[in-house]
């Protein structure tokens, strides 16, 4: 098996974690690059296949993976994944997140009709629901908040597991929300639409710090149209603006509850770890639950015992008697680079437990190939749990 | 359509984007790329855009602020500057430049206006951040406010060349496809005008997009699908850079050698061990053959994965696995190891 960090730090349980009857959402976060999301899939599978009725939401998975779990078209709606093992009472559905369709069904759903027709055609909203950086985490909630309540009211699931978003930083997951929610409902966006609202005079008398400046100069630096655009946007989710917060509200409390478990999602490289640092601390301020962090893609040695310095002696004594093309020789060195891999990325885990001493880690050592079907992903959910 | 580029040669070029799958070691290579152009006697500047630090990170520096910072000077007389570049103050010093907005600018952050353009307002803020770059890119020697130089400018640029950081493949496409990304907002105005200015800069024959990434299968599978979609927004590809590449220390007759029944290559390990100086135990020559199996299937992919990368018919520059990390100088064994393979 993998490097492990000192025997006596806690070990992420990650067959307790599934089989926690209270345990109703894994959230799976991290840096870019460090598998997530086959962590989700990973994690989903293994609870379905020991009884739980699962739902895995996946953000941007890779084609292979995507296809794996029989997702081919983004319909943004769960479908069973054929091929998993329901002997134990289980199932698992999966569905790939349609930011843009999310959207578009929130803003149906809340206002009438000729209202969401003309947001649905402003090109400001368009650029909101298909580009805007924070959109897609905002969505992941909105669709995360959606699915729970169809497990409660069908009974559909008992365990939603999430990816989250391929943000730059972690902690955009946390943050993206609430930053769309202040926007739409913020000084700014009042400041916009004053001057349409009765009593718009006011409103303009609270912010009359340079108001027409700002107007003005934001006219000209964003051009006439595209401020204009923002109005009629502004103004026509007006009637939304109570329920968008309230919706981020809503599902934000949802992540601090007992029965999500976060599971934090890292590489065992300086900077991944680090990431996964700021999440740690940031959920502990948050008191958001914490499940443990789970470490991929360890370097696994066959021969643990043999230290790289003596491999590369041996290696040496080999070479000196003119056997230095001898399949063993080889080995040797192919084992001296493995282990040295496997000594530095053992010494940024065991740094990252030392200074998290009550963080629970699972650690995966790496496969000699990628995961792309089922099996690779129970042999990843086999390795996560130890 | 940009034409092939000659060999690896990629010194001409001013603009250096550098991108790739999140996790593959863009920030790494950027920086090695950076510090090579250095080490041929150019000065040069490196740029991060999404506010990571991960530059002073890979060069072991303070953090990077708003101000270009001079990293190293080489002996060639090189110089390698860095810089982090953030939206919101990349906006103001724009507002500042070009309308000379004192109270107004303070006025708009008061409000959330800036808040607003640099988070919400779709492409704004990518037409910022890359606002930056080409200002930096264009900076006529001994001033600033270049925005006016041409692409014909010969010499006389502050900079000889500029490598950005960019965001992971994922997003570069819509990252660099400035235009596309305001013209749903913005028909007109100076955020327009800025935009289109800033596409020429980066349609020039003289930008190139190097794609990073590890020969891994989700990897090779995003990078090609990346250049595809960068070429047809009008962008000229530069190298695709392989980056951690491990030594192979097994011939083509060991491969062979480890297909062979378990029972042979026991005893032959036992005897060559011992010959090595070491006692042979069970598990060591167990864990060995298994090592040399799992690495023999890993060089399989590899191949396969370099076939595929060879075939997108760009450069190909192979990068080291650094098995000290990048710390302790990695970066400069990767700028040598690129002008070695005559990159630069």
């Amino acid at each position: 098996m993998a490097a492990r960090t000192s025997p006596e730090h806690p070990r992420l349980d990650v067959d307790a974690l599934l089989a926690d009857p209270d345990v109703g959402i894994i959230v799976c976060c991290g840096a870019g690059g460090v598998g997530k999301t086959t962590t989700a899939a990973a994690l989903g599978i293994r609870a379905a296949e020991s009884g739980r009725k699962v739902v895995v939401l996946t953000i941007d998975p890779a084609r292979r993976l995507a296809q794996a779990l029989g997702l081919v078209e983004l319909d943004n709606t769960p479908r069973p994944v054929a091929g998993v093992d329901l002997a134990a009472g289980g199932s698992l559905d999966a569905m790939m997140l349609d930011m843009k369709r999310t959207f578009d069904e929130v803003v149906e759903a809340h206002s009438p009709p000729d209202k969401a027709a003309q947001i649905l055609a402003n090109p400001f909203y368009q650029a909101v629901s298909s580009s805007f950086a924070g959109t897609q985490e905002y969505m992941a909630m909105e669709k995360l908040g959606q699915l729970r309540a169809q497990a409660e009211r069908e009974g559909t699931w008992d365990l939603i597991v999430v990816d989250t978003p391929p943000s730059r930083s972690a902690l955009d997951f946390l943050d993206a929300p609430k930053r769309l929610g202040s926007f739409l409902d913020g000084r700014f966006v009042r400041l916009l639409m004053a001057p349409a609202k009765a009593g718009g005079r006011a409103y303009l008398k609270v912010f009359s710090v340079g108001v027409d400046l700002a107007q003005r100069t934001l006219s000209r630096v964003l051009g006439g149209q595209m401020l204009q655009d923002v109005q009629t946007f502004v103004a026509a989710l007006d009637t939304m603006f109570g329920g968008f917060r309230e919706r981020a509200d809503v599902t934000y409390a949802l992540l601090k509850e007992h029965t999500t478990a976060f599971v934090v999602v890292a590489s065992p490289d300086r900077d991944a770890l680090r990431e996964a640092a700021f999440f740690v601390d940031r959920l502990g301020e948050e008191r958001m639950p914490l499940a443990g962090v789970v470490v991929n893609r360890l370097q696994s040695l066959g021969a643990a015992a043999l230290t790289a310095s003596r491999a590369e002696d041996g290696a040496e004594q080999l070479a000196e008697q003119g056997a230095d093309d001898t399949l063993t020789a080889g080995l040797l060195l192919l084992h001296s680079d493995l282990a040295s891999t496997s000594a530095r990325q053992t010494a940024v885990v065991t740094r990252f437990a030392a200074s998290h001493p009550d963080v629970r880690i699972s650690t995966v050592a790496a496969s000699a190939t990628d995961v792309h079907d089922l099996d690779g992903l129970r042999e990843v959910g086999r390795l996560l749990a130890g | 359509m940009p034409s092939p580029a000659p060999s690896t040669d990629l010194g001409a070029a001013r603009l250096h984007i550098v991108t790739g799958k999140g996790g593959v070691g863009k920030t790494t290579v950027a920086s090695a790329l950076a510090l090579a152009l250095a080490a041929t006697g150019k000065r040069v500047l490196v740029v991060e855009v999404e506010g990571r630090q991960g530059l002073s990170q890979t060069f072991d520096v303070a953090p990077l602020g708003t101000d270009e910072v001079k990293l190293v000077t080489h002996p060639s007389g090189g110089e390698l500057w860095a810089l982090s570049v953030d939206a919101k103050v990349a906006l103001l010093e724009y507002l500042q430049l070009f309308y000379k907005l004192g109270r107004a600018g303070s006025a708009l952050e008061k409000i959330g206006a800036i808040d607003f353009a640099t988070t919400i307002a779709p492409g704004v803020r990518d037409v910022l951040l890359i606002g930056k770059v080409y200002e930096a890119a264009g900076r006529p020697q001994g001033g600033r406010g270049g925005s006016k130089a041409t692409k014909g400018t010969k010499g006389g640029l502050h900079y000889d060349a500029v490598v950005l950081d960019a965001p992971p493949t994922g997003r570069a496409v819509r990252f660099l496809n400035v235009n596309a990304g305001v013209a749903d907002v913005a028909k007109m105005g100076p955020i327009k005008s800025q935009a289109d200015s800033i596409t020429r800069m980066l349609h020039d024959s003289r930008t190139l997009v190097h794609m990073v990434t590890l020969l891994e299968e989700m990897p090779v599978q995003e990078s090609l699908d990346g250049l595809r979609d960068l070429e047809a927004v009008g962008l000229h590809l530069g190298a695709i850079l392989v980056n951690q590449i491990r030594e192979s220390h097994l011939t083509p007759a060991h491969l062979t050698a480890l297909q062979g029944s378990d029972d042979d290559l026991d005893a032959l390990l036992r005897t060559e061990l011992t010959t090595a100086g070491l006692r042979p135990t069970n598990p060591m020559v167990k864990g060995l053959i298994s090592e040399g199996r799992d690495h023999a299937q890993r060089l399989e992919l590899q191949d396969e994965m370099a076939r595929e990368i060879a075939d997108a018919g760009r450069p190909v520059i192979e990068l080291p696995a650094l098995v000290g990390g990048i710390e302790g100088g990695g970066i400069a064994v990767l700028a040598d190891e690129l002008i070695e393979q005559g990159a630069l």
